[in-house]
């Protein structure tokens, strides 16, 4: 059990310094650097080249990753491109208004949608499931810009009950982006809804065609008794992985909808360094957003194995 | 006990496919749906009633009239033809994008399963790596640098959307792998390629169908999103994202913009993805069911 | 019968409904009685209905199946009648199950003491704190060491006998009136299973239960039931007294399967019974087993026939029962082929060793534990041309393990392996040469798993004829139709996929593909263990014939001690991965014979309800071997001291190459000669 963790950390550990490489190299091979963008038009001649020794750009690409990786372990990312802003402060803010997005959309979400999936998976083939499922698959494949545009229509400009766009500045304290971040909140929790609510109900109904609820059953047990006492424990087993993915996307994948609805959160962090060619804010943009995957799954790794008593003591398999 | 064995057949198993999947409401409706989007964009420059670029001052962002069945744009273009056209770059670029990523990341996926040790080790945590960045970011920085075109998007979402494909299909060929048969294959001797093109893919494909369905309309959605953010389909060429983006800065004073390509995009997505739900039922490969004895 | 009957089954018949809409049957009228304190027996293979049978007895249908008509009276009222309430209360007290594969029938995520005070709770009044008392009552009377340690435990980390032990004991738990058991002992190890059996009979006699065994073997039920009904194709043929219907069974579908049984007593091969029953749901007119029956005239393919009084207190769905008694029941009688013991070597295996685990990559970062003893160890035989070899044990033996190594799935720790003409295999199959690869064969247990379901049986058997032969186009055809040929299948199978072809046919063609190379040892795994009974005396008869033809040694594993019997020249026993006795088959089943053996030989239930098992020994519950002394040590019977746990025992010769490997002297172990 021990090893099994540490091999899971350890693993964990080697993708995270594996997405770094990838990053920091992805950057070396793009055209241009952080000087020929601080300085535009005027990158050439001698004011590259003293730009170029005072970020240390001379030194060899090995030494340079080092210098960076250190940093960034240390939490300091260096300087923005365009100006002297620390990295640091500025996605401070930003992960902090991305957590509250998503902590909105987890509340509500994750008890919804559990609630909906066991709900669909024991009524199975009944109205309600055909209801659940199609719904699901209706705020899972339509686009969330869509989404997001139909709720502002709806919302903002017919009923006028929610501003349509977040205009709250980014370091603003928390409490000031309600109720302006509400729709966004929304949008995300369809889609994460949908997502885990079509795992659970299909989880929900294998548990109950198996042989332990059907003995369950024979015993005498009270349906609702089988279903909260033994077919429960097992089909959400299988949800924390999917729960935990969506964990993940929720705290750094969002672009689209931070986008749409004009919300000052990493994602559109990220779309506006990309579009100022602000490479040492993508690089920890993505970085944090990669250590917060790998981490996310990480944790829902180890629930299962506590959680699961036949990943627990797995010493005992047979052959 | 399985159902009782079926006829010697002889018919082709495309045609078979396909009818078992119409005769589902859902397969029925998704094949509909998708087969009406291709035959729309293959013969939309033809029918529809005026040029894409042709702006008409007379009617800014006008509503739906005989002659703009859903009205004019914000400079004053037709937006049912714009609608009718704005699916066919999406379609070529993911029409040509999601058999290529289905190959290179089956194909790699499936050696993978088979060979294990530390190659697939190694690569499997490169593959971890690529899936942990934030999923639009490698395609913006991409474009950005390389421009928008075709020539770039097509490879772009090729490879990146290849990469999680080598995961389930790894996961695939591992169920295949552990089975008899080629434990079977591998006593008789037979070479890894052999073993993989013989044994192990006649029994992923399936999986690999379904799945490149999936990816098919994930790959739109992502196409589309790109267009929404501006990244994507270089005006004044029609795509429904750029479509949706532009017009939603008029949707309080012009809702009908965006109707058009809201429904156009979703009913794409929406038909893709009940096919493959089809698909994997009639594939078997939805685990819900079982057999009755 | 004075007693009212408990349980009374009344013309019940059950279907699903087919693609086309109509009601397929899977149960056509049967009729059930039980009385208290009474067993009965249903037996029939694989599709005959008979747990669908057993469940509906609790008013119990699964998913997709429904009732048609009839009804099931318990306390004077139909189960499909009464309330959800009811019915939670009559589950699980008055009437318990026992189900097969009780691994599975418990809830994975509930530890074993939660799970048993469930049932209390619900079926048994007792003051708080006299369910922990109960409890652990019920696992020692279920013969359970350290029940409060198995309270704690979770399911997966029990042994099979031990959840079944486990299962019983919840159905203890409400006192029941009635057991219903579901092939209780499918698929334990022989003694385990005699040690359930044996309990399930003191606890019905001291309880005076009514017990309902649903059973595919012949065996089980001699030893438990007072009466039997025989299923086949969803409809009652035989029912009858136990004594009766297994001695002079007045049905030829019963005496059929019970020719087909190999016995321990007569080294002769078992009679198959040809053709295969009706798919479930599929419409007949006239009898079911008309088109297999020896005795079918035009009247039993147009009419079906009633159930009419046969001899000693039978009843029978025959027009001819009089005349059933001309079917044999004895073996096949067909000569065994045997081989000459002074043939030279085939196959030679010289102390070899087995291990599965590997250290990882992290271990070498911690602390070293001592290595666990080897999976499998000192292995050394030699198989004769044209010999057949069995290879007996009981789960975790290590049999299939050996076959593995010799094939080259998986290379041996240590020792070698080396053919006949002196040429040593390498390890792994990927350095073997095609001429090596070719000369060994292998068939596999299951052939769901060992044929892939996605080519036709012609893509099949060509696979080695293009590999091994270079075969193309109509040659291979040609070939192909020929191998079929040889296992008694028609060129018209060429074109069908596995999953168009019944268990036996699938079998059949596994091993086709294993002779297409021409090779010289064939490797059999548990090859019959999947099959049923009769479909299992066609595959003996057919390598019996393969064997005599080509002159093929094969190695033949199985945990069925008749099987072996029946068509082995030489057996070796094996006991966690170590040889225990090996000989002639005639030497091993006699006296003087390895302890382990004598357990096993002991433990084996015939189909003959005078015959009973004798327990010697306990059941297994060990999962990997000591790390010093004889293998058996914790198990042994005759344990004969302190010598055992310390020093490997010294193989003994006796006559004609018969080998025991035991502290205890020849003489000795002869004196406690088999039943």
């Amino acid at each position: 059990m021990i090893q099994l963790l540490l091999r899971r950390l350890a693993l964990g550990f080697v993708t995270v310094w594996l997405v770094s490489v990838i990053i920091f190299l992805g950057v070396e091979a793009l055209p241009g650097d952080a000087c020929t963008a601080v300085l535009e038009r005027d990158a050439h001649g001698e004011a590259l080249a003293k730009c170029r020794v005072d970020m240390g750009l001379n030194a060899p690409a090995l030494a340079r990753y080092v210098d960076w990786a250190g940093a960034a372990l240390t939490g300091d990312f260096g300087v923005s491109a365009n100006g002297q802003d620390s990295i640091s402060q500025i996605v401070g803010y930003r992960v902090r208004n991305s957590l509250l997005l998503a902590a909105g959309a987890l509340s509500v979400g994750i008890p919804l949608s559990l609630l909906l999936g066991v709900v669909a998976g024991l009524w199975r083939d009944t109205w309600v499931d055909i209801l659940f499922s199609a719904g699901a698959i209706f705020a899972m494949t339509i686009p969330e810009f869509v989404a997001a545009t139909i709720l502002i229509l709806i919302f903002a400009i017919w009923l006028g009950w929610v501003p349509a766009i977040v205009l709250t500045p980014a370091d603003a304290p928390p409490l000031d982006f309600f109720p302006e971040f509400v729709l966004a909140a929304v949008v995300l929790t369809m889609i994460m809804i949908a997502h885990i609510m079509r795992m659970v109900r299909s989880s929900v109904i294998e548990v109950m065609a198996s042989d332990y609820i059907q003995m369950a059953t024979l015993k005498g047990v009270p349906y609702w008794q089988i279903v909260f006492r033994h077919a429960l424990p097992n089909a959400l087993l299988p949800a924390i992985n999917v729960i935990a993915l969506t964990v993940a996307w929720l705290l750094g994948g969002v672009v689209v909808v931070e986008v749409v609805f004009n919300y000052p959160g990493l994602g559109r962090l990220l779309i506006d360094a990309i579009s100022d060619r602000d490479l040492p804010v993508v690089q920890a943009i993505t970085m944090i957003v990669a250590a917060t995957y790998v981490g996310v799954n990480l944790v829902a790794d180890i629930l299962g194995l506590v959680l699961n008593p036949r990943l627990r003591s797995h010493h005992m398999s047979r052959g | 006990m399985s159902a009782p064995a079926a006829p010697p057949m002889r018919r082709s198993r495309l045609w078979d496919t396909l009818r078992d999947m119409a005769a589902r409401p859902s397969g029925a409706i998704g094949l509909m749906l998708v087969v009406l989007h291709l035959v729309m964009a293959l013969i939309s420059p033809w029918i529809a009633p005026y040029d894409y670029r042709e702006m008409n001052s007379a009617v800014i962002l006008g509503g739906p009239t005989a002659e703009h069945l859903l009205g004019t744009d914000h400079l004053g273009r037709d937006v049912f033809s714009r609608v009718l056209l704005g699916g066919r770059e999406a379609l070529v670029v993911t029409g040509i994008a999601t058999p290529i990523a289905m190959l290179w990341g089956g194909m790699l996926g499936v050696l993978l399963g088979l060979r294990g040790g530390w190659v697939d080790e190694a690569l499997m945590r490169l593959v971890d790596a690529f899936l942990a960045l934030p999923g639009i970011l490698p395609l913006l920085v991409l474009i950005t640098v390389f421009g928008s075109g075709n020539e770039v998007l097509t490879p772009t979402l090729a490879f990146f959307f290849g990469i999680p494909v080598i995961r389930v299909a790894r996961a695939a060929a591992h169920e295949v792998v552990a089975r008899d048969f080629i434990s079977a294959a591998r006593a008789r001797g037979h070479s890894p390629l052999s073993i993989v093109r013989r044994e192990i893919l006649p029994n992923v494909t399936d999986t690999l169908l379904v799945e490149g369905a999936m990816r098919w309309s994930w790959m739109l959605l992502g196409f589309s999103a790109l267009s929404f953010l501006g990244f994507g389909v270089a005006p004044p060429m029609p795509d429904w994202g750029l479509m949706i983006s532009d017009a939603r800065v008029y949707m309080s004073l012009a809702p009908w913009g965006v109707l058009g390509p809201v429904i156009a995009l979703s009913s794409l997505i929406i038909g893709i993805n009940l096919s493959a739900d089809a698909l994997a039922k009639t594939l078997g490969l939805d685990q819900g069911r079982k057999a009755v004895v | 019968m004075a007693n009212p009957p408990l349980i009374d089954i009344q013309g019940l018949s059950i279907g699903f409904l087919g693609r086309s809409g109509a009601m397929l049957p899977v149960l056509h009228a049967i009729d059930l009685r039980v009385c208290r304190g009474e067993s009965i027996g249903i037996v029939g293979e694989s599709g005959s209905g008979k747990s669908t049978l057993a469940l509906a007895a609790m008013g119990y249908l699964k998913h997709g199946l429904k009732k048609i008509s009839g009804e099931v009276i318990y306390n004077g009222a139909d189960m499909f009648a009464r309330s959800t309430g009811e019915l939670a209360r009559i589950r699980g007290g008055q009437l318990g199950l026992i189900p097969q594969n009780s691994g599975q029938a418990l809830t994975p995520t509930l530890r074993i003491g939660r799970q048993l005070h469930e049932a209390l709770r619900l079926h048994c009044a007792l003051p708080d704190g006299g369910h922990e008392a109960r409890a652990i009552d019920l696992l020692t009377q279920v013969r359970l060491p350290d029940p409060a340690v198995i309270l704690r435990r979770y399911p997966h980390e029990l042994s099979g006998g031990q959840q079944q032990r486990v299962a019983i004991a919840m159905a203890l738990a409400g006192e029941p009136d009635a057991l219903l058991l579901d092939e209780p002992t499918t698929g334990l190890d022989v003694t385990t299973q005699a040690h359930i059996l044996e309990l399930l009979r003191d606890l019905a006699r001291t309880r005076n239960m009514a017990m309902v065994y649903v059973s595919h073997d012949l065996g089980v039920i001699a030893r438990v039931c007072d009466r039997v009904q025989v299923l086949y194709a969803g409809e009652t043929v035989l029912e009858g007294p136990v004594q009766a219907v297994l001695k002079t069974p007045a049905h030829p579908y019963a005496r059929g399967l019970l020719a087909s049984i190999p016995r321990l007593g007569d080294r002769s091969l078992p009679r198959a019974l040809e053709g295969r029953p009706p798919a479930p749901g599929s419409d007949r007119t006239g009898c079911a087993f008309a088109p297999r029956c020896a005795l079918a005239t035009d009247q039993c393919r147009t009419i079906r026939p009633p159930m009419v009084t046969g001899e000693a207190g039978q009843e029978t769905r025959c027009f001819y029962p009089e005349q059933t008694t001309r079917i044999d029941m004895t073996g096949s009688g067909a000569p065994l082929s045997c081989c000459m013991a002074d043939n030279p070597a085939a196959l030679s295996l010289n102390r070899v060793a087995i291990r599965y685990d590997r250290p990882g990559a992290l271990a070498r970062f911690l602390p070293a534990r001592p290595r666990p003893p080897a999976t499998v160890d000192d292995i050394t035989l030699t198989i004769t041309q044209g010999e057949t070899l069995g290879l007996v044990g009981e789960s975790g033996s290590g049999k299939s393990t050996i076959l593995k190594t010799i094939a080259g799935l998986l290379p041996p720790a240590e020792g070698t392996i080396t053919l006949g003409d002196g040429t040593a295999l390498t390890p792994r199959v990927e350095q073997r040469r095609p001429e090596q690869l070719r000369r060994i064969q292998m068939v596999f247990q299951n052939p769901d798993e060992s044929l892939n379901p996605r080519q036709t049986v012609a893509d099949i058997l060509g696979q080695p004829l293009r590999l091994y032969f270079g075969l193309k186009g109509a040659e291979r055809h040609q070939r192909a139709a020929a191998l079929l040929e040889t296992v008694r299948l028609g060129a018209h199978y060429l074109d069908r996929r596995p999953g168009q072809l019944s268990g036996g046919e699938k079998q059949r063609v596994a091993i086709a593909r294993a002779f297409a190379a021409t090779p010289d040892i064939v490797l059999c795994d548990e090859i019959t263990s999947a099959l049923d009974v009769s479909v299992q005396a066609a595959v003996l008869e057919l390598l019996n014939d393969l064997k005599a033809r080509h002159q093929t040694t094969f190695i033949f594993v199985s945990h069925d001690l008749t099987v072996v019997r029946a068509l082995s020249d030489r057996v070796a026993v094996l006991y966690q991965g170590r040889l225990c006795e090996i000989g002639a088959s005639a030497a091993v089943y006699a006296a003087p014979s390895h302890p382990y053996t004598e357990v096993l030989l002991n433990a084996v239930l015939e189909p003959d309800p005078d015959h009973a098992p004798r327990l010697l020994a306990e059941d297994a519950t060990d999962l990997s071997p000591p790390a010093r002394g004889c293998p058996f040590q914790r198990r042994c019977p005759v344990k004969c001291g302190s010598i055992c746990d310390t020093d490997i025992p010294p193989w003994q010769k006796a006559a004609d190459g018969h080998a025991i490997r035991c502290h205890i002297p020849l003489k000795d172990l002869a004196k406690t000669g088999p039943a």
